[in-house]
Formats: structure tokens, sequence, C-alpha cells
């Protein structure tokens, strides 16, 4: 029991709780399930991006340009509608080029040995300034965008919209790849110890750039599902979305400094920010708090993480480790 | 660190280069020589370019900038970060605007800027000095504070209607064509060389960067140091909040976004090393003049901000990467 209490997704799951009973005793219409469920579907852009974000962070990275490529390729998904491309190609493209952008960040932090915080601010400008040279900064309106391209996110199967299905059969998927593949455990190697990673013949660079690549494929999927949804397509969607990416990551005690986390934590994390965020509007509190609340919430979320982990807070920079 | 960890350790040369060699070689040459090919290549391209109002009105794109890096080049160097510094800038000249509405005069509003800066530094350093998270996450973190406070302050309005007298620190000018923004610039680049590379203080900044334990072994209060540095950040935000507030004569809640970016571009354009540990101020000014004359230049031709913001996101990925490829070509 005592294990349970001092076990961190408990105490997040506990806060989730306090937080929903104390909005329900104000506005019980908030818990009904089919709102729990709408909430769901609301955060499930956040979950997708912020599991691609924890298996980055795991291994003592940070990917800051999540929202940009999830941006650049929505763009190019809204494009490529207009320009008749079936769907499921379109699907294949947003997938793949996220995944290059993703390759890109994971490139120059194996073979330049760059920090991936400065690879990231540098890569977040440039693709947000692709689709200004792309676009010449013109919208893409939903009057632009095919009926089927903008229904699938919304297509209701088995009570819930295809989207928050995305978002279950994306933790599903890290749950499988983080506990029952050699790549997930070598995720935690990397992030843990770097050196006796190498030890045990894991590539460093080559295991950070999968995470890259996968966080990378992530955003390019949610491009299409973001701008599917909101059907407007246009160089600012999702602006500073990548911290509150990493904001539902550290909130779901995934270690910055790498080597621990889990996809529960993860998950609850950003359900912690979803429902912050849908609650404000019903207790009518002004949408501006939101900002102010999840930086209040990030850091109550260090505080509590390094007093569970002890006095060992370490620089993300890579340091020692990294420089062998 | 893709292949077993090798034995790379550092080497001492049998003989050190001499004073002026090194000087030649160094980065900040490189950077200088940069400096000189921009400003020819911008006064060949413009025919307004070599105009001393017009170089003036271009200093404006990175004195208040260069404000911050200075405070965050030390930072960087002590192996700390401050992701928060335009956040900081926001929540100063939301809290000046506030003081302004109030009917304080102009010295209160200047002191209210400094003072918020100083707050917001305080509460950064004691977050990651005096509870030892670290500081990308806790600024990070604050970064979203100070500004969510900003727009709980203003939502989408604005405060304008800045007294006349308050409008100097942006837009006044101290002796011909040196704007007050110029001289304040030249007078940190000053106090800031002096400060990291004549005093104790600074030399224990690079103690801490280089090894934190060390240092603390030999007895430097490595905390205290850190959260100075921290709150001498925040004090720099403010100076730049009350000259971009009095520049630009309002507040709104999204005032100098994107600027923590610009400023650790500055910075490890200098030369400053990212891991911590090296750098110096002179690369930190000459990375500020190439930035600005670069922005200036691009502007002259008509490329709109969001194209600059490319090539600064390319120059920073840039001029770490071209070191480190031209090392791996030549092994």
């Amino acid at each position: 029991m005592s294990s349970l209490l001092k076990s961190r997704e408990a105490i997040l799951a506990l806060a989730i709780l306090i937080l929903l009973a104390l909005i329900a005793s104000r506005f019980p219409g908030f818990v009904s399930p089919l709102n729990l469920a709408n909430v769901f579907t609301d955060t499930s852009p956040l979950i997708i991006l912020a599991l691609g974000q924890m298996v980055v962070i795991v291994t003592k990275c940070i990917d800051l340009s999540v929202a940009a490529n999830l941006a650049l390729t929505g763009m190019i998904a809204a494009m490529m509608n207009g320009a008749g491309v079936p769907l499921p190609l379109i699907l294949l493209t947003v997938i793949a080029l996220g995944a290059t952008l993703g390759a890109v960040n994971g490139l120059l932090v194996w073979k330049l040995d760059i920090p991936s915080i400065v690879v990231t601010l540098g890569t977040m400008t440039i693709y947000r300034g692709i689709i200004f040279l792309l676009t010449d900064g013109k919208w893409i309106n939903a009057h632009e965008m095919t009926e089927g391209f903008k229904a699938l996110p919304r297509l209701i199967f088995l009570g819930l919209p295809i989207m928050a299905w995305m978002a279950v059969a994306v933790i599903v998927l890290t749950v499988v790849l983080v506990r029952r593949t050699a790549l997930g455990r070598a995720f935690f190697a990397v992030g843990g110890n770097a050196h006796a990673a190498v030890y045990t013949g894991i590539s460093v660079g080559r295991t950070q750039m999968a995470a890259f690549v996968i966080s990378g494929a992530l955003a390019g999927f949610t491009g299409y599902l973001w701008v599917a949804r909101y059907a407007v397509a246009y160089v600012d969607i999702a602006g500073g979305f990548e911290l509150d990416v990493v904001a539902a990551c550290v909130i779901g005690g995934i270690a910055i400094a790498g080597g621990a986390g889990t996809v529960a934590g993860c998950v609850m994390g950003a359900l912690f920010l979803g429902i912050i965020k849908n609650a404000l509007p019903v207790v009518g509190i002004s949408p501006f708090w939101q900002m102010a609340i999840s930086g209040a919430a990030i850091l109550i979320a260090i505080a509590f993480n390094s007093r569970n982990q002890g006095p060992k807070g370490r620089i993300i920079l890579k340091k020692a480790e990294h420089r062998a | 660190m893709t292949t077993a960890p090798q034995a790379t350790g550092r080497q001492i040369p049998d003989r050190l280069m001499s004073p002026t060699r090194r000087a030649l070689k160094s980065w900040e040459m490189l950077l200088f020589v940069v400096a000189v090919g921009i400003f020819v290549a911008n006064s060949l391209a413009s025919p307004y370019f070599l105009d001393p109002w017009n170089l003036s009105d271009a200093s404006f794109n990175f004195t208040e900038k260069a404000l911050i890096a200075f405070a965050m080049a030390m930072l960087i160097i002590a192996g700390e970060i401050d992701l928060s510094v335009a956040s900081i800038i926001a929540l100063a000249s939301t809290a000046m605007g506030a003081a302004m509405i109030a009917g304080a005069p102009v010295p209160v509003l200047v002191a209210v800027g400094l003072g918020t800066g100083v707050l917001c530094g305080a509460f950064n350093g004691l977050l990651v000095a005096r509870f030892g998270l670290p500081s990308i996450v806790v600024t990070i973190g604050t970064m979203s504070l100070f500004r969510g406070l900003s727009y709980i302050a203003l939502g989408d309005g604005a405060y304008t209607g800045y007294p006349a007298g308050f409008g100097w620190f942006g837009q006044g000018y101290v002796w011909w064509v040196f704007s007050f923004e110029l001289v304040l610039f030249a007078l940190f680049a000053v106090v800031f060389y002096v400060l990291l590379h004549r005093t104790n203080f600074g030399r224990a900044v690079y103690v801490i960067g280089n090894n934190a334990t060390a240092a603390r072994f030999s007895g430097i209060r490595v905390d205290r140091i850190r959260f100075m540095l921290f709150v001498l950040t925040g004090l720099m935000s403010g100076i730049a909040a009350v000259c971009l507030t009095s520049r630009l004569g309002s507040t709104r809640p999204s005032i100098a976004m994107g600027w923590e970016l610009e400023a650790v571009t500055m910075v490890v354009l200098g030369g400053v090393s990212i891991l911590g540990g090296s750098g110096s101020i002179p690369g930190v000014v000459i990375a500020a003049l190439v930035m600005g004359l670069v922005t200036f230049g691009l502007g002259l031709l008509n490329v709109p901000g969001i194209v600059m913001s490319i090539i600064i996101g390319a120059l920073l990925i840039g001029v770490i990467a071209l070191p480190r490829l031209w090392r791996m070509l030549r092994k």
C-alpha cells in the first residue's frame, strides 16, 4: 500500500480524480461519460505527441520541433488533398514525411553530436519557415478540403471518434514498443547510462535517432489529424504546442535526465492538461489562464518528481557521458 | 559516442601557440571576418545600407536581444540555460503597464520593470540552485508561467499610452546617431567583459561550467553563483523589457515572442559551448552584430520576417555543425 502511494502514477491518478471531483462538485455534467469521451478525444493529439516525446526524453534528448513538424506535415496533407491525392496515400506520406523530419533531427544529434535542444530549437523555426515558403502565408480553409479528408477523424466507431481510437492505438503500440521490444529496452538503457549501453552493444546515437524518427512520425500523423479535425491549415497552427507536449511528459513523471518514465504516467500527464483545458471554460475561468496553469503544473510536477528521486538534479544538456 | 568510448582526453601540445596566432585562429576572428563580409556584401547589395541613420536604426534589431544574450552567455558557460527570458520581458512589460495605469511616474515605471525582472530571475534561481532542479525544465515551466500571468492580466488587450518621457529609453538618442540603446549595449558589453574575464566571479563561472563538483571542492559557492547568474539574467531581461516597451510604446502579452531562441542563437553563434565551460563576451558582441547586420540586410532586400527566422535557425545549427563536419571530414 505504501509503495502504491509512493508511485508517481498513483499520485497523478489521485490528482486527476481530485481535479475531476472538484469540477464535478460544481458542474456534474462535466463528468458524464459523453463529456469525458469528448475530453479524451480533444486531448488525443496531445497524448500521441507526448508518447513520441516520451521516447525521446527517455533517451536523454528533447524534441522541441514536434509542433512545427505537425504544422508542416498538416499543411502538406492539406495541399495534397487540394491536388486530389487519395486519402490513404496522404496518410502514408504524412507519416513518412514526419519520420523524415524526425530523422533530420536524429541525424544531427547522432552524426554531429549536437545537443538535441539546439538542433530542435533550430529545426523548429526552420520547419515552420518552410510552411511559409510553401504557401506564402496563405491559409487552406475548410471549403478547400474534401469531405472525406475532413470526416475521417470525426468518424464514430464503437461510440468514439476515430481520432480517439488513434490515440488508443498509439498508446497500445507504445506500451508494446517500450515493454516488449529490444529497441524499447535500448531507449531506457541509453538514457539511464550511455556508457553501460555502449558496453552492452547498443549504439547510443542510433537509438536516439530511432527515438526522433518515432517522435517525428507520430507528429506527422498528428499533423493530418489536426488539420482534418480543425479543418484549417496555416503557418501558425499548434504554435507553442511543443511546450504542452513537454509539460505533459514532465507532469507524467518522465525524468528529463533520461532513463525513466512510463506510458501510463505520460498519458495521465496529457489527460491532466487536457482536463484543465476543457474545464476552464466550463468553470467560467478565462482561457487565458491556461498558459499560467500549465506552467505552474510543470513546476509543481518537477518539484514532486525530484523529491521522489532524491537530490539528483542533472542537466539535460548532455555532458560527460556523451563526450565519452 | 557511437562506437566504444575512446580515450579522447585533452591533449597538451608540446608548444603552445603564440597569443597572436591563437587570436588569429580563434572563433571570434572568424566571426569578425564574417561580420565584415556581410557588411561589405550589404553595402554592395543595397544603396541604402551605408547611411549612418539607417545603420543606427538597424541597431535596434539586436541591442535589446544582445543585452539578454550577455547574461545568457554567462549562464550557458556555467552549464545552465534560461528559456524564460522572453516571458520575463512579457511579465515585466505587463507590470510596467499596470504601474502606468496606476499613474506611476517614469522612474517608478523603470524600477517596476527592473524589479519584476530581478524577481523572476530570483524565482528561477531559487528553483535551480536551492532545490537542485534542472534549469531547462524549470525555465520551460516558468516560460509558460510568466507569459501566462501576463495573459491573465491582459487577455487579448493591450496597455498603451505610456508617458512621453518614457519613450526616451527606446527611442531617444544620446548623441548624434548613437541611440540610448546602442550606448547601453556598448556599456554592458564592457561591464560583462570585465565581469566574466577580469574578476574572480567570472573565473568561478568557467570552473562551474567545466566541473561543478571540482568547483565546490575548491571552495566556490556554486549554488550562490548559479542563483546570482539567474538573477542577473532576470535583471537584463528587465532592462530589455524597459527598452522594448519604451520603443513600442505598448504592451501586449505576446511581446518579445520567441526571443529566447534568438538570444540562445546569439550566444551559441558567439562561440559559447552549449555544453558549458567555454566562450567569451567579445564573441557574443560580434555575434550580435552579425545577426543584426543579417536581419537588417535581408530587411532592406524585402525578405519577410519568417524567412529570416529560417535563416537564424539554420545559422544556429550551421555554426555548431560546420566545425564538427570539418573535423569529421579531416579524420
